[in-house]
């Protein structure tokens, strides 16, 4: 929780406003119920209409500044909390700056950043849901109690008593049962929602084979557990109003019970007998929101200790203390030995192999200025590592030196100055294309802009763009094919003029004439600049200087496509499956589309 | 949005008994303030004017103790109660939602990926519990207490039951005429406001590529920029929704302030009792708590219904009607120009093919990838329905077809087999290769593995049949599903790619299992990637289309290429 108390702590001033006019707005609901008991009890005495004139007032007073003053503390109480929020949000993000990419890889999932963001938005409900109601009713019992021991103070060490069970008890109560009932159904619902998942994701599978009706017999089976399990903690879950319910009959009995020998003892003034009965019931209205708050603080709690495991999780990367000065270009790349692994495992490797086991073992690599290097393998092999490595973003063992410098003796910043990535899934900004596009060059012309989306092959694309570089690309770039994405992001590259490029599988998720298309284009727009070409598909191979081919972390052959065509192993295995989709093709070309062959 | 959507009555039908118990318990409630308010004056009234002492009201003290452990009581039996009811409604939309997925077929819900309907119908429906909870009983409780408190009022006092009764109706009148007036401000700015939202978000996503470009240090202004602009829009928002409760607030406390300060005036006046101005005051605020507790819970209501009306909006698209007519068995597959175009696609997915297929004869399907190979199988299973041409089987249309019989026939090997076992949360090699023939004993799921050319690798594993089907590699699991499809012995064969990520050795086995089978006077329709497939195939069908269309990869200008080469380095 500390992060969120730190962020909203810079708020003490607007939420101690926000709390004052809380307490001011329950007080005054309060003393509307104490001061028109009062009014009526003294009126039925007779006085002269005159004599009820201030107690008249009043009530109306109470009666106004109850909803102006609750008015004003949900404004100022909701300003301050967005404020905190602001602040907290600032907070997270510098640290997950550093955490990125390698440190928040077990977050890397979209469901799964969304629902830290979420837990971030949680924070607004620690002041408002949690802090101010809570301050409220304790200052307005506090108050109240006063009052009636001044009274009878037989009646406030009854409400006392009561007040202080509603405040503290109840709600630990009802958050205790909360946190049981949820316990018990956790393992349930997860069974459910596993069997939910399975049918959905093979319903294909199921339809083909007839087995609809047995999946789902035993989803409804599941359902079955899970509502009766839930059937079963209803009773404990309904118990927060009840409780709060019979709580407010003790404290008004008991005070009526205290009061009422007063008043025969002629210790109290019969005018006062409603108002001991009226307070009780009011004061309680104030508290009985709380085991509400005692929920909404549990699921902060909850929140908050999401948002610790990632602000907790190791530093991926660690930065000199003294980095020296970037060596003068050009650069030329050497890797000896390269080890590498991902730290702490994530949840979901993007390669397989296990945990902490290396998964780049002993690579050498040499990359001199202007050459263009393929570095190809099966998935799994450690390619991507390797580009995590050359960015920076992953630490190693081994050497990997620009121009003669480690790059570990570098400043991590500086090194992304020099070596440029594009990934698979380069991120698309939900803003126009032009911001976009000044990712790369801050300072580059709508001209410079024009001319790289035209060397991308963008140029079409962006003709029919409706207001062209204003265009706005929506939420992760929804609004765009793959293959356009993959173009902008190249676009991003190439304004970013960095000295060496790492391209890591740019073609993933693309079609294979759209992917072929690509690397075309690519290969000519990075003609004689260092480039890293990461791929598995040898599509266009026979124009890059050298191919390493990478298996199980190791280099198993390196060469021109030529050489490694002649050699055998898995580039020509490789090389020799994709020929045969060119066969096919030829085959193709004697059937007319949408007919048959008979043979 | 409607209080209670008619849907819910309809498809969780357990809403309608909860519905007639909150009214019950609702009359209860009334029945029960009304009578505390009575006990509660009684006793202070004649304590008061020293009619009573503690003995003689003691009585009365122990049926007002009695009256609040009642409405504790039947406040736990209505909230538990809507706990049980909402576990209940839950479970019955959750078992039709998923039954009418199922029913929509293997591409599901338009505009929905599995995943999404998974997480709506666990998670996303327990929004629902505070609509049962809080809001609908408490919806009920506002419309019966406060007309049961102003007939009481108007029994014991006129003055009183017309300022009652002119406030009570203001408050929706009120709070329509601020939403009606503010509505257009506030749509603008909610606009505004989901884009700010979605901003932080995009930011966090986007921090790898930031980091690349090394504008990851400079975003805290952004976000604090960002953070100040979403707190302002938001400010504005709230100031006007927050308006509307400001009014029912100070309706209702100015309400029950005028009934005190008339009451005190008429009490000195003589017109009145002391023993019915206090009850009235009392009652008084009870006309109104309610109505406010509905405001205050109608967000969380709102959460629960909107995803109630997701359900819904699930369960209003259209399963296709299946045909009655049992299949001819081993018929001829006839392809009259069949192609298909989704809805909302340009392109067709598949263009229309024209071919016969005999039975007992092994056809490949050929074609560029993304040409519609896959979708043709589809058709054939009956997942998705031509848009053009038609299928017959023999001369009986495939629309007219009972596909479940249909599909009984067929085998099918998908392109990403998912080795599901209904009720088996890891689903071992046994239960999968059993999907379509559940009894089927260990001899016959060896000799299926042993015909898809697996049972070597399976045999080798520690656990043999019963190793965890997510545990094999992607070439063991396609022919694991190769074996999945022949155990009920099909009449004909569908195989999507089978021989993908097959390295020779296995890529031979499986085109030996084809060829057996096709002797074996089974239909094969294999989609095909490899010659050593379509070489072994009597029936080659060319699926997709001559035009070349490639939206994605536009020409290069030549003459931007060298424009921009002095930025190169």
């Amino acid at each position: 929780m500390r992060e969120m108390w730190r962020s909203m702590a810079t708020q003490r001033w607007r939420l101690a406003a926000a709390a004052f006019f809380g307490v001011i707005a329950a007080g005054s609901t309060v003393a509307l119920m104490g001061t028109s008991g009062w009014l009526i009890s003294y009126a039925a005495e007779m006085p002269p209409v005159l004599a009820l004139g201030v107690a008249a007032v009043m009530v109306r007073s109470f009666a106004l500044s109850r909803s102006v003053f609750r008015y004003l503390e949900r404004l100022v109480g909701h300003d301050a909390a967005f404020r905190g929020l602001t602040d907290l949000r600032v907070r997270i993000y510098d640290r997950l700056e550093q955490l990125s990419p390698v440190g928040l890889l077990r977050f890397g999932r979209g469901d799964l950043l969304a629902r830290l963001v979420a837990d971030v938005d949680a924070a607004l409900d620690l002041p408002l849901r949690v802090v101010l109601p809570w301050v409220q009713a304790a200052v307005v019992s506090a108050a109240t109690v006063a009052f009636l021991t001044w009274l009878v103070p037989g009646a406030g060490l009854a409400l006392g008593i009561v007040l202080v069970i509603g405040l503290v008890v109840v709600p630990w109560i009802v958050a205790r049962i909360a946190a049981r009932a949820e316990r018990r159904l956790a393992p349930t619902r997860g069974a459910l929602s596993a069997s939910v998942v399975s049918s959905l994701d093979g319903a294909a599978d199921l339809l083909a084979f007839g087995a609809v009706e047995a999946a789902v017999a035993d989803i409804d089976r599941r359902d079955a557990e899970l509502t009766a399990v839930a059937k079963r903690e209803s009773a404990g879950l309904g118990l927060g109003v009840g409780l709060s319910t019979a709580l407010q009959g003790a404290a008004v009995v008991a005070c009526l019970v205290a009061a009422i020998p007063a008043v025969t003892e002629g210790r109290l003034e019969p005018v006062w007998l409603a108002v001991v009965a009226l307070l009780p019931l009011a004061a309680y209205d104030v508290v009985s929101t709380l085991p509400t708050s005692a929920l909404a603080y549990q699921r902060v709690r909850g929140s908050a200790q999401r948002l610790n495991e990632v602000l907790d999780a190791p530093d991926p990367v660690h930065d000199p203390r003294d980095a020296e000065p970037m060596p003068r270009p050009p650069l030329p790349l050497r890797c000896r030995g390269l080890e590498a692994s991902w730290p702490g495992g994530p949840a979901e490797p993007p390669l397989s192999g296990r945990t902490d086991e290396p998964v780049l073992r002993g690579v050498d690599l040499d990359l001199a200025s202007g050459e263009r290097i393929a570095v190809v393998g099966p998935s799994g092999a450690g390619k991507s590592t390797l580009a995590m490595v050359l960015l920076r973003f992953l630490d190693y063992t081994g050497s990997v030196e620009l121009s003669g410098t480690d790059i570990r003796a570098l400043d991590s910043d500086a090194v992304r100055e020099e070596v440029g990535l594009l990934t698979q899934d380069a991120h698309i900004f939900d803003t126009t294309v032009r911001e976009n596009l000044h990712l790369g060059d801050p300072h580059a012309t709508d001209d410079e802009l024009r001319a790289v989306l035209a060397r991308v092959g963008l140029a079409a694309w962006l003709s029919h763009l409706p207001r062209g570089l204003d265009t706005d690309l929506g939420p992760h770039g929804a609004a765009i094919s793959g293959g356009e994405r993959q173009r902008l992001a190249l676009a991003r590259l190439l304004l970013a003029e960095r000295r060496l490029l790492v391209l890591d599988e740019p073609t993933e998720h693309l079609d294979p004439q759209a992917a072929d298309a690509l690397i075309d284009d690519l290969l000519t727009v990075t003609a004689g600049r260092s480039t890293l070409l990461i791929t598995h598909r040898l599509h266009g191979l026979d124009r890059v200087d050298r191919i390493v081919v990478l298996i199980a972390g190791q280099v198993r052959a390196v060469g021109t496509h030529e050489e490694l065509v002649a050699q055998g192993g898995w580039y020509a295995d490789r090389w020799r499956a994709e020929q045969e989709r060119g066969d096919l093709t030829a085959l193709m070309g004697q059937i007319p589309a949408g007919t048959a062959l008979v043979r | 949005m409607r209080p209670v959507d008619p849907r819910l009555l309809r498809y969780a039908r357990s809403t309608r008994g909860f519905l007639i118990l909150a009214v019950v318990l609702g009359a209860v409630v009334a029945a029960l303030v009304i009578t505390q308010a009575r006990l509660l004056s009684t006793a202070i009234v004649e304590v008061a004017q020293g009619r009573a002492s503690l003995s003689t009201v003691s009585g009365v003290l122990v049926a007002l103790a009695a009256i609040f452990l009642a409405r504790a009581l039947v406040s736990w039996v209505a909230e538990a109660a809507a706990y049980r009811t909402s576990a209940k409604a839950k479970a019955e939309l959750r078992a039709e939602a998923i039954d009418h997925v199922l029913r929509l077929g293997p591409l599901g819900p338009a505009g929905r990926d599995p995943g999404a309907v998974a997480a709506l119908v666990t998670r996303g429906v327990d929004a629902l519990d505070a609509y049962y909870a809080r809001y609908l009983p408490q919806l009920v409780l506002a419309v019966i207490v406060p007309l049961a408190v102003l007939v009481t009022v108007l029994g014991a006092d006129l003055i009183s039951a017309i300022i009652i009764a002119v406030t009570l109706p203001l408050i929706p009148v009120f709070m329509i005429l601020i939403g009606l007036y503010t509505r257009s401000r506030v749509d603008r700015q909610w606009e505004t406001l989901s884009r700010l939202s979605g901003h932080f978000l995009d930011l966090v996503a986007g921090l790898p590529t930031l980091k690349v470009f090394g504008r990851a240090q400079r975003q805290a202004k952004a976000i604090n920029a960002m953070g100040e602009r979403y707190r302002s829009t938001t400010m504005g928002v709230l100031r006007i929704t927050f308006l509307s409760s400001f009014a029912l607030e100070l309706l209702a406390s100015l309400s029950v302030a005028l009934v005190a300060v008339t009451m005190g005036v008429r009490l000195v006046e003589g017109q009145v009792t002391f023993s019915i101005a206090l009850f009235v005051l009392l009652l008084a605020p009870e006309a109104y708590l309610p109505i406010r507790l509905v405001g205050q819970h109608f967000h969380a209501a709102a959460e629960g219904l909107g995803a109630a009306e997701e359900v819904f909006a699930l369960l209003e698209q259209e399963v296709p009607a299946g045909g009655t007519q049992s299949p001819p068995l081993r018929p001829t597959i006839h392809l009259d120009g069949v192609g298909v175009t989704y809805a909302g696609r340009e392109y067709p997915a598949l263009e229309p093919t024209t071919a016969d297929l005999p039975p007992g004869a092994l056809i490949a399907f050929v074609g560029a990838s993304g040409g519609g190979k896959s979708t043709l199988l589809s058709v054939l299973l009956g997942f998705v329905a031509p848009t053009t041409g038609r299928v017959r089987l023999n001369d009986q249309d495939l629309s007219e077809t009972d596909l479940t019989r249909w599909r009984a026939q067929l085998g099918w090997v998908p392109q990403h087999p998912q080795l599901v076992a209904p009720g088996a949360a890891r689903p071992t090699i046994r239960d999968a290769v059993r999907l379509g023939a559940p009894t089927a004993d260990d001899a016959r799921v060896t000799r299926a593995l042993a015909d898809a050319g697996v049972l070597a690798e399976v045999q080798l594993l520690p656990e043999g049949l019963d190793t965890a089907a997510a545990d094999l590699s992607a070439g063991q699991a396609r022919r694991v599903a190769l074996a999945r499809a022949l155990l009920p012995d099909p009449q004909v064969l569908l195989l999507d790619e089978p021989t993908a990520s097959l390295d020779g050795v296995s890529e031979e086995a499986v085109i030996a299992a084809l060829t057996r089978a096709r002797d074996a006077g089974r239909t094969v329709i294999v989609v095909a990637h490899r010659p050593a497939v379509v070489d072994v195939a009597d029936v080659v069908v060319h699926v997709g289309s001559d035009a070349v269309r490639d939206v994605v990869a536009l020409p290069l200008p030549e003459l931007s290429r060298t424009t921009v080469t002095a930025r190169d380095f």
